[in-house]
Parts: structure tokens; sequence; C-alpha cells
């Protein structure tokens, strides 16, 4: 993992999830806005997920837990595609709070990535 | 014949859209119950996982900690489903899980603290579920809120269904004579 690439990685998963979830409890259903910006978190996942499996091979190997780690991963790249999935079916508000709370579980997620990534005992 | 078959025709699709019109019964998860719904799946993902980790990694270590958390993970699962799952049966079933959840969370959360050596390897419940921003902790009462106020559509419905088409009838003759 790049550090400074999941750090930004998580500002922007917890500021899409507040921005779904504000947007959510406001009354909006999924838009534009709201899905892009989930689907951006992904994007970013998917580059991590690449970063992840070329970072070993060129001398930047996990310290910590490897299966661990791509249990993360997997479940990471899973949940906002699940989301705006739910939100292309489910058109009401509440889809919005839904991307929100997928977009702040990711921010969690690569926060612990890094950290199994970083240390040896998780 | 041809004449007595048309009308015939004509009839089954008339009842079959009126009776599938009345089979339409309401989504028992709506509104913010659809979020209730997704962290649990999420939670539910998150303790199957880890527990998959554990499990084939180093069970031996500790087989107490390790087996709660299996056990923990199919329980979210299961009350992931009976949120979801339409009927009396399920809605019961909503009942008993969370509820084990929250027994599961206070007594494992406060047995890490008085006894750590008993846990010292995390599990969903661990210190309250601190690894999982206290989600486990909070989670549970919220579920049981959101089903005290959503009591089983099933039995509900029969009665508003019947409520419904049976002072349809009435009205009709009522309202001339009321005026």
């Amino acid at each position: 993992m790049i550090f400074w690439f999941s750090y930004i990685q998580i500002a922007v998963a917890l500021l899409a999830g507040l921005f779904c979830v504000i947007s959510g409890f406001a009354g909006r259903t999924p838009n534009d806005f709201t899905l892009g910006s989930t689907a951006l978190v992904e994007v970013l996942l998917v580059v991590q997920f690449v970063v992840a499996l070329i970072a070993p091979a060129v001398g930047n190997p996990p310290h910590g837990d490897v299966l661990t780690f791509y249990v993360y991963m997997i479940s990471a790249l899973l949940l906002p595609a699940a989301g705006v999935f739910w939100a292309l079916i489910d058109r009401s508000k509440w889809s919005t709070v839904v991307l929100g709370v997928t977009c702040l579980a990711i921010a969690v997620m690569v926060f612990r990535m890094n950290e199994i990534w970083l240390t040896q005992n998780v | 014949m041809p004449s007595t078959n048309a009308p015939s025709e004509s009839i089954p699709p008339a009842s079959k859209s009126a009776a599938s019109t009345e089979k339409t019964v309401r989504p028992r998860v709506a509104g913010i119950g659809r979020v209730l719904v997704v962290v649990y799946a999420i939670l539910a993902l998150g303790a199957f996982g880890r527990s998959l980790v554990q499990i084939t990694e180093q069970f031996s270590d500790a087989p107490l900690a390790y087996t709660l958390s299996a056990i923990s993970a199919v329980v979210y699962i299961v009350a992931t489903i009976a949120l979801v799952a339409r009927g009396l049966v399920w809605y019961r079933i909503a009942w008993v899980t969370i509820s084990f959840e929250m027994l599961g969370v206070l007594v494992v959360g406060t047995l890490s603290w008085i006894q750590p050596d008993l846990f010292a390897h995390a599990t969903v419940w661990s210190y309250y579920g601190d690894g999982y921003v206290w989600v486990p902790l909070v989670l549970p009462f919220l579920g049981m809120i959101w089903l005290s106020k959503n009591k089983p559509v099933r039995a509900a419905d029969v009665a508003s269904t019947k409520a419904d088409t049976e002072p349809t009838e009435p009205t009709e003759p009522t309202e001339p004579s009321a005026s």
C-alpha cells in the first residue's frame, strides 16, 4: 500500500460518506452526485487493489497478515458496488443514506487495511 | 361456442389483476429500516471475514474467542436475513438473534475488561466492539427499537385488507343516508 494514497482515499471516502448521508436525510433520492462520489470511492479501491498486488514486487511488502488484508480488500471492493446496485433499484432517499453508510464503512476498512499492512500483529 | 369462450376468457384476466393487486403486501423493510439492514449486512460481512481468517490461520491460539467470533458471524447473518424476511417466524428469529447480540456484546464486552486473558484475541464483541466503532453495541438497541415499532405485518395486513374490502360495500349505501 502507498500510504499517502490511502490517506487520500480515507479522506475521499469520509467526505463522500458524509455528503451522501446528509443528502439522504435532506430527502434527496440517489442522483449523479451521490452515485458519482460512491463510484469514485470504488474506483480508488480498485486502484488500491492494483497497488497492493504490485507493491510487494517492488519492495513494499505487507508487514501484517496477507489473508486478513485481502479479506478486507475484497469485502471493501464489494461494498460500494453493492450500494450503487441497491440505489439503482430502490429509488428512495434511504438509498442515498445507504450509499453514505457504505462509503463511511470503506473509510474505516481502509484505515484498518493500512494498520494491517504496516504492523506485524493486528 | 366461441361466443361463450370470449366472455370466459375476458373474466380471468380481470380477476387475476384484481388478485395481484390484493396480494401486494407492504414491504416489511421500508424507510430507515433499510439502512439498518445494510449496517447489519456490513457487520455480518465483517464478522464473517474476521472469523474466517481467525479459524483458518490460528484457531488453536484462542478456541473460545474464535468460536465466539464464528457464532457471532452466523448470528449477524441470520439477523440480517430475519430483518428482511417477512412473516411471524422470521420476526421472532429477528428478536432472538438481536437479543443474543445484545447479550453477547454486553457479556463479552464486560468480560474483556474484567478478565482480558480470557479474550486475549479479538472478537467482534471485545471491549464492546471498539474495533468496529462500537457499532455492535449500538446496533442491537436500534434493531430492537425498530422491531418493536414494526410489528409483524402479515396479521396487520390481513386485518387491513379485510377492513378495506368489507367497509367498501357498506359505505356506498351509508353515504347517501348520512348526507
